[in-house]
């Protein structure tokens, strides 16, 4: 048996074929999730994926957390259901108060599309339990509002609770993908809930899982193949 | 509020003395007199803003249509084209049951006027050419032209363009693959915005621009029509931009990405449903255009109730609603037991629908408002029947002196010292530059089947998942090329895109074009557009490949100054399976660089001429295009068969700029060798078409060489891939480290 996960079609989702077909080269079961359904199909996990869910001309993910599936989402996760926040998921995430911060513009005032180099954290989350901790990974990155902000107590709490799972890794050429893209504090680019079964991320693993296209690279693989062990194993 | 009587048919019957304001709607004396014998008495104010918006020369190309007639007349044959030049798009059959649309517009008068709207909604305009065609839109490309990189207004031109096609193009979630950035003085006042779109879809689904079926419902859906663009088409993009005339900002649209995003998806989904029988976008010349050729392409008449036109603004005029150039609209013809359904699906996207007419027995168009009859004519005479001109033209007084004034006489580098900085001078100048800065704005990863995106030679697109075919694209054009032999420039455009779409191992099928120009209503500007025309023709018959469509946008001169002509041409290419495309990054190190084609001394036009001497004169490089053919068959077949890991085209900048980038994009350096026969000067800057440089592992070497040997391509080893700086034997070595800082500083220099 596989697992059945979710993604959920907003009217502005971009990336949600794309992650379909990750979830389906990791070996599990896409299901496509509407914006205007509470249903959520049965399924074992949610991914919200990369768009611009209403539009996004308020402040990114702001409407997005008030949509019917999204009253099912946030209490399906304070009860454990791993959800996984790509870019405009994960600002809806915090939008939603499954994870704390926000999203501010990038510092350069610019959208940013690269192959971005990763640190992970914490390979222990219900999305991360395929990498090794401290393992450095290219995963892309395209945004216009990726600036991880919190206040200073979020921000130590995050950190001592290891709940910081992606930092952008700074101290090479920008050329390579090394930097921080968007003026996050702390070179976030990622972080789990409490539990670990939510996380968001601003960086895009579904557009690195196969070597022809998207990044050329597979180190993204891991996010689907990380929950799918998971799910099969519980 | 006391208004003006309703100016209906009937009025206009009774008062053919009334005084209308043709002139300021863009109309000439003999084209309004030509209304009046049409319509056999005065237009109503609604029915004149139809014929002024599409009858202006974006609409009507009433001065490029005699010219543009070759396309057709030397059509090549191929088997390939499935729908031509006339619909809102061309579609190529690129095998597997599937085809493919695509496009290249311009929208530069707007981008001018306000860069990020203008760019912005060009791409808008040319997506939802893709999506009546019936295709999924799966790729956009920008070819871009600036004025100088260091005049200050382009500091506000391109910032704004770029930011606007990313903030459009990035929210509909189309990968951006491709087009160029290009800065010249001559675009200072007339940058070139050119977007194109290429759209895949199942032979069966191609949909057509047309109102069959009489009692079939006339649907106009998406966003509501409000005061912006009024006059965009007339009034923009069919004059010259004169200081004296007062701001024409109110005229440029604002685009919607999310309700355009929204309009994709529930087309797609109604065309899956098989509920629609024609569809037009509206763009140019808004509802005048969408329901005049609707009615004109179908077998009936329409009436149309312009009450029901959902509106932003309530105070909107007829006459404005039927100029509104509001953005993120179409408009579907369907069968009246479907409209429910069609109904369904929109109000699922939350995209607002109205029935606002129906397809009627008669030949009429009829437009009504509060009960009037405002518009009865024959649509024909409006969508197809405009005003055709025999422009004149002649060669320039000054053709022959520019070209007489040879830039294969220029000083050249006297010692390997000016050599090697002339090298560093090309590769930093902003038009050899790493564009990074500015694609890095776009999204190129969205759907996830990007193969090849820039700086490739062309952007690539799987389109099948299990078989791996997939279309590859590329857009080219040199207006210094062109304004030296306008001719022979645009073949050199059209040779260009072939051989980079050939590069990358796929083979190019079709074209299409934007022919950027000055002012018709001058004769030399006219000339160069009839010669770049009768290039382009004569170069796609010879190459197999036809025009499937395109744009002309004309009237880019600000006073007397117009720019360089500028065709700019966009050929789509398929490839069987993407999983053998060639890149231009060197892979290993060892392998072995062979330049193949020959190399001569053209330096007219060239990169270097313009960098290093600011430049212009002489003759462009000859075309052979027979070459570009065995070249592209070369480069295919060592694709197919595994002989080569990494091709590049050369052009502008010669074979350094080629190697320079191979090498900054695989982080490998070249070691190099002058051959036989050639100054390093003229090896390294020489823009001779038909060439290309490729890496063969050294167990492939025999085999390639075997192949061009037999098919007769010269093909001559230049170096191997090997350290870490460019070196030119005898002569320079420059370390990559270097050059990356040279090629990737010059933009954000500029801009950032």
């Amino acid at each position: 048996m596989t697992a059945r996960i979710g993604v959920v079609t907003f009217p502005g989702s971009l990336d949600d074929r794309d992650t379909q077909r990750a979830i389906k080269l990791a070996g599990a079961e896409p299901v496509a999730l509407w914006h205007k359904d509470k249903d959520l199909k049965q399924v074992d996990a949610v991914v919200l994926p990369g768009g611009f869910s209403y539009g996004d001309y308020l402040r990114a993910g702001a409407i997005s957390r008030f949509s019917p599936v999204m009253a099912t989402v946030i209490e399906q996760a304070k009860s454990g259901m791993p959800v996984l926040g790509i870019c405009n998921g994960f600002q809806i995430l915090t939008e939603a108060h499954l994870l704390p911060g926000g999203m501010l513009g990038n510092d350069h005032l610019h959208f940013i599309c690269r192959d971005q180099k990763l640190k992970v954290e914490n390979a222990e989350t219900a999305w991360t339990a395929d990498y090794e901790s401290g393992q450095e990974i290219h995963i892309p990155l395209k945004n216009m509002d990726g600036r991880y902000v919190a206040d200073e107590r979020t921000l130590d709490m995050l950190e001592a609770e290891g709940r910081v799972v992606f930092r952008y890794v700074v101290g090479g050429a920008f050329a390579d993908g090394f930097g921080n893209p968007n003026g996050s504090l702390r070179d976030i680019a990622g972080i789990s809930n409490e539990a670990g079964n939510v996380v968001g991320l601003m960086p895009h693993p579904e557009h690195a899982v196969e070597p022809l296209v998207g990044s050329g690279r597979t180190d993204g693989l891991p996010f689907f193949t990380s929950i799918l062990k998971k799910l099969v194993n519980a | 509020m006391s208004r003006t009587p309703l100016d209906t048919v009937e009025h206009a019957a009774e008062t053919p003395d009334v005084e209308l304001p043709w002139a300021e709607l863009g109309l000439k004396k003999d084209e309004y007199e030509r209304v009046v014998e049409i319509l056999g008495r005065r237009p109503t104010g609604a029915e004149l803003a139809m014929y002024s918006v599409m009858w202006s020369e974006h609409c009507s190309y009433k001065s490029s249509k005699v010219h543009l007639r070759q396309f057709g007349e030397k059509a090549p044959q191929s088997d390939a084209l499935l729908v031509g030049i006339g619909e809102n798009a061309g579609v190529v059959d690129v095998g597997q049951g599937y085809a493919v649309t695509f496009k290249v517009e311009s929208h530069n008068h707007p981008s001018y006027v306000e860069p990020y709207q203008g760019a912005a909604t060009g791409v808008g305009g040319i997506v939802r050419d893709i999506i009546a065609m019936g295709a999924r839109p799966v790729a956009v490309v920008d070819p871009l032209r600036f004025g100088a990189a260091d005049h200050p207004d382009t500091k506000r031109v391109l910032p704004g363009v770029v930011a606007g096609i990313g903030g459009y193009g990035n929210c509909l979630g189309l990968p951006n693959i491709g087009g160029e950035v290009v800065f010249d003085a001559c675009y200072q006042g007339n940058p070139l915005v050119n977007a194109g779109a290429i759209g895949v879809m199942r032979h069966e689904d191609i949909h057509l621009a047309k109102a069959s079926g009489s009692g079939n419902k006339v649907i106009l859906y998406g966003a509501r029509t409000g005061g912006d663009g009024i006059g965009g088409a007339s009034i923009l993009a069919s004059e010259t931009f004169d200081d004296a005339k007062p701001s024409k900002r109110p005229a440029v649209q604002v685009g919607d990405p999310f309700q355009e995003k929204l309009l994709i998806e529930c087309t797609l989904e109604a065309f899956a449903e098989k509920l629609v029988v024609g569809i037009q976008d509206l763009g140019a010349a808004g509802l005048s255009c969408a329901t005049s050729e609707l009615a004109s392409n179908g077998s009936g008449g329409m009436r149309v109730t312009l009450d029901d036109v959902p509106l932003r603004d309530s105070t909107l005029s007829p006459e404005e609603i039927l100029m509104s150039e509001s953005q993120e609209r179409m408009c579907a013809v369907v069968e009246p037991s479907k409209v429910d359904r069609f109904l369904e699906i929109c109000d699922k996207w939350d995209v607002i629908a109205t029935v606002i007419g129906e397809v009627t027995d008669g030949d009429r168009l009829e437009i009504f408002w509060h009960g009037g009859k405002i518009v009865d004519v024959d649509p024909r005479t409006v969508a197809h029947d405009g005003p055709v001109y025999e422009r004149p033209y002649a060669r320039p007084h000054w053709q022959d002196a520019l070209q007489a004034d040879d830039a294969n006489k220029l000083p050249r580098p006297a010692t390997s010292e000016e050599l090697r900085n002339q090298v560093l001078q090309l590769v930093s100048s902003p038009n050899q530059a790493s564009k990074s800065w500015i694609t890095s704005q776009y999204d190129h990863f969205v759907q996830g089947n990007t193969v090849l995106a820039q700086p490739e030679d062309s952007g690539m697109i799987r389109i099948d998942e299990e078989s791996g075919l997939g279309v590859a694209i590329a857009t080219d054009g040199n207006g210094r090329f062109a304004k030296l032999d306008p001719y022979t420039g645009a073949q050199l455009a059209l040779a260009e895109a072939y051989r980079n779409v050939a590069t990358t191992g796929a083979k190019p099928l079709a074209v299409s074009d934007c022919l950027n120009f000055g002012s018709p209503e001058d004769p030399a500007v006219m000339w160069q557009f009839a010669e770049a025309i009768r290039g382009l023709a004569d170069g796609c018959l010879q190459l197999g490949t036809p025009v499937t469509g395109g744009n002309v946008s004309l009237y880019n001169q600000t006073g007397e100054a117009a720019i360089h002509p500028t065709p700019v041409v966009a050929v789509l290419g398929v490839i069987d399976d993407v999983a053998r495309r060639t890149p231009v990054a060197y892979r290993e190190e060892g392998q072995l660089l062979y330049l193949l084609g020959d190399t001569r001394e053209e330096f007219g036009g060239s990169a270097w001429s313009q960098v290093v001497h600011d430049h212009l004169g002489g003759l462009p490089p000859a075309v052979d295009l027979e070459r570009e053919r065995l070249l592209g068959e070369i480069l295919i077949s060592a694709s197919r068969d595994g002989m080569i890991d990494s091709a590049h085209d050369l052009s502008d900048g010669g074979l350094i700029q080629a190697v320079v980038e191979s090498a900054l994009l695989g982080d490998k350096g070249a070691r190099l060798v002058v051959p036989d026969g050639l100054d390093a000067f003229t090896f390294l800057f020489s823009e001779s078409a038909g060439r290309a440089v490729v890496a063969i592992p050294r167990s492939e070497e025999l085999r390639f060489t075997d192949m061009c040997g037999a098919r007769g391509l010269p093909a001559v080893r230049i170096g191997v891939i090997d350290g870490d700086a460019v070196e030119i034997q005898g002569e320079f070595v420059l370390p990559l480290s270097d050059l990356r800082e040279a090629h990737t500083r010059t933009i954000p220099a500029l801009f950032a």
